[in-house]
């Protein structure tokens, strides 16, 4: 039975703070098919598209018919734990300084047999579920679970190195006047963060949520302008060395594309708060943050932007904010890359149009904020990169997977 | 004027019996700025990015690249601001002429006033009393309107709340009446604008900017410390950026007054 975490002890400042270190990442290109279904959740195996028969671990030929088209599919979760064992003195650094760490061989019911990580709960010659799981490393993993819940499962010692779990974490919610920011404050604190604080831009300006945010326990209210270097820098000189979670809400939607607006004025607001707002939360708390990915059970663990799914094909409606979007889209990918070594993940929330004033005269559907919330919850949960929101996001990224061309004519 | 009385006036300054008050807020990114719906183009509150500081992106030196609008912080409103003023001559903060950027202010005290009421509104009469007391107002004088607003910060200078920001300000009809019958040079207040918070709900909306700046003259807002100043005999200094066209600038706002 898996034991339930404790709350974090404060550190004692004379132990140097443990450097993270990375599993072994090294993959082929065509593994790379795993890391692509782990970012999102989903369970996917190599399938031979002319005998049927499932593949792992990644081939470029099916080993029954020798066939070179093995394209990744959703496979069956379920398998069996056929045998156990428990590495106690590993040669790799990453996991002797986590050892003893459990391994397994999993029978799939679908075929093949997976070497995979062992959640604590699972037994030998009982029945898992298998996930796809990015490791600190950032590359795909095979994990099993038991198939039930068991206590306290989010706490197993090896699943949470797969996750970012909110539980007991120190979580800075960069826009608290948003409602999409308002609602993940209270998912988040639903889910076990320790506390959260909440920025909030424009301090001088009144907001009518205030003081409910304030009277929540754990909530602590901070000025934070996005779009103020100086703000931020600040800021991160008090909490970057004790955010393990960054939610990064940042918003400045405006209609318009590029021609029919008057002026550049809007243009500029949008860099300046989103795209100038992720490079200042960047620099300010990305180094910090990099550094203590190993550092406990409250250790820096997850850097999430919520994004429009219009990032990743242009919606000529509200065009030059989707343009601002996908700069901070290239932005995440530059900054995924560069916390990779701290084994901090960066997740991306995407997003059709939200449930409020910037969209009020769009027909449904549209995200209710919540959703968003639960959306940042589950994939920090989960350990996943890539987490689309709703009916229209979901949608968006299908038809941009089909036919990037036909999107960006059904958007135009 | 002869040259003896600007050497004589220097030595006033070294001496002390000239004293120059700072009128002006420091420019910081958090100060306020001017709400408007979000759907209309806003004025950019200050940003300051960093270009070096004595690093690798500059080894020996410290220096920063500002963003801002014309309108932020302590500022100065040429006439080509408002559309009343838009067909004027030499309207805008790089044509106006050098000699208006110079020139004695009357502060009328309304802190007591303001204190009372957040939507406090001047009126004819209330000048019409200070002009007992003080004598008339001067042409080209400025009329600085004392609030002790200044005194504020954050939330409570911008002051918003239902309907938007209250804040005091003149009614329309002393602002035609300042220009027209008392030829002011401009009117300045210790609050965001020059007009009320509420002044959208006046007629004609925001009267300060339409009589002002239809009238060829100036604005300054967010000065700060016109408690410091005498009701009368004050110099006021205020030079704007030259911006090409600009409708305002950021300024550094001094007063000169006599210290005997």
């Amino acid at each position: 039975m898996t034991q339930p975490l404790s709350p974090p002890r404060k550190r004692n400042p004379l132990n140097r703070t443990q450097a993270p270190s990375q599993p072994p990442a090294a993959r082929s290109r065509t593994s790379h098919g795993f890391t692509a279904a782990a970012a999102e959740g989903r369970f996917a195996l190599q399938c031979c598209a002319h005998c049927g028969s499932f593949t792992y671990p990644a081939r470029e030929i099916c080993p029954e018919c020798l066939s070179t088209e093995l394209p990744f599919v959703e496979a069956p979760r379920g398998g069996l734990l056929v045998s156990e064992t428990t590495v106690r003195v590993p040669a790799d650094v990453y996991f002797r300084e986590r050892a003893p760490w459990r391994i397994g061989l999993v029978k799939l019911d679908c075929g093949p047999v997976m070497v995979s990580h062992l959640h604590g709960d699972c037994a030998e010659g009982e029945r898992v579920a298998m996930s796809l799981q990015l490791d600190k490393s950032g590359q795909a993993v095979a994990f099993a679970k038991p198939q039930q819940e068991t206590p306290h499962m989010q706490d197993d010692r090896q699943w949470r190195e797969m996750t970012a779990d909110p539980k007991f974490r120190r979580i800075l919610v960069t826009n608290g006047r948003s409602p999409v920011g308002l609602a993940a404050v209270e998912a988040l604190l639903k889910a076990g963060a320790r506390t959260i604080h909440v920025g909030v831009p424009e301090n001088w300006k009144p907001f009518p949520e205030e003081e409910r945010l304030r009277a929540l326990d754990g909530v602590k209210l901070v000025p934070l302008d996005l779009g103020d270097e100086r703000s931020v820098r600040d800021l991160a000189a008090d909490i970057a060395g004790k955010t393990d979670i960054l939610v990064n809400t940042a918003e400045f939607v405006r209609p318009g594309g590029l021609t029919d607006r008057q002026g550049t004025s809007f243009f500029q607001m949008e860099l300046a708060e989103t795209y100038m707002g992720l490079v200042h939360l960047a620099q300010s708390f990305g180094p910090a943050m990099r550094m203590r990915g190993a550092d406990g059970i409250d250790s820096a663990a997850a850097w999430v932007n919520v994004l429009s799914v219009y990032a990743l094909a242009n919606w000529q409606p509200f065009g030059a904010h989707a343009a601002s979007q996908a700069g901070c889209l290239a932005l995440s990918h530059c900054l995924r890359s560069e916390l990779r070594s701290g084994g901090v993940k960066v997740m991306n929330v995407f997003t059709g149009p939200i449930d409020g004033d910037w969209f009020q005269t769009l027909p449904p559907p549209k995200v209710a904020p919540r959703a968003v919330a639960d959306g940042i919850v589950s994939g920090l949960r989960q350990g996943l990169e890539e987490v689309f929101v709703g009916d229209v996001a979901q949608d968006v990224r299908r038809r941009l997977a089909a036919n990037p061309k036909a999107l960006e004519r059904e958007l135009g | 004027m002869a040259a003896t009385d600007l050497v004589a006036f220097a030595a006033a300054l070294a001496g002390g019996s000239v004293k120059v008050i700072d009128l002006t807020f420091t420019l910081s990114p958090d100060f306020p700025v001017i709400v408007l719906p979000p759907e209309f183009g806003q004025a950019s509150p200050l940003r300051i990015e960093q270009i070096s500081r004595y690093d690798a992106a500059g080894p020996g030196w410290y220096w920063n690249n500002i963003t801002l609008s014309e309108h932020t912080g302590t500022h100065f409103d040429a006439p080509i601001h408002w559309f009343t003023g838009k067909d004027l001559p030499n309207n805008a903060v790089d044509t106006m002429p050098v000699a208006d950027m110079i020139a004695p202010a009357c502060v009328i005290d309304c802190s007591a006033q303001s204190a009372a009421d957040p939507d406090f509104l001047l009126s004819i009469p209330v000048v019409e009393a200070w002009e007992a007391e003080h004598g008339r107002i001067p042409e080209r004088s400025w009329v600085l309107l004392r609030t002790d607003w200044s005194k504020r910060s954050g939330r409570d200078y911008a002051n918003l709340g239902e309907g938007g920001p209250h804040t005091p300000g003149p009614d329309s009809a002393v602002m035609r009446w300042l220009v027209e019958e008392r030829g002011i040079i401009g009117f300045g207040t210790e609050t965001i604008g020059t007009d009320a918070g509420q002044a959208a709900h006046l007629d004609p909306p925001y009267p300060a900017h339409h009589y002002l700046h239809g009238g060829g003259r100036y604005g300054l807002q967010c000065l700060r410390d016109l408690d410091k100043l005498p009701p009368t005999g004050a110099v006021i200094i205020a030079t704007p950026l030259k911006i090409i066209n600009g409708s305002g600038s950021p300024v550094r706002v001094i007063a000169l007054v006599d210290a005997p």
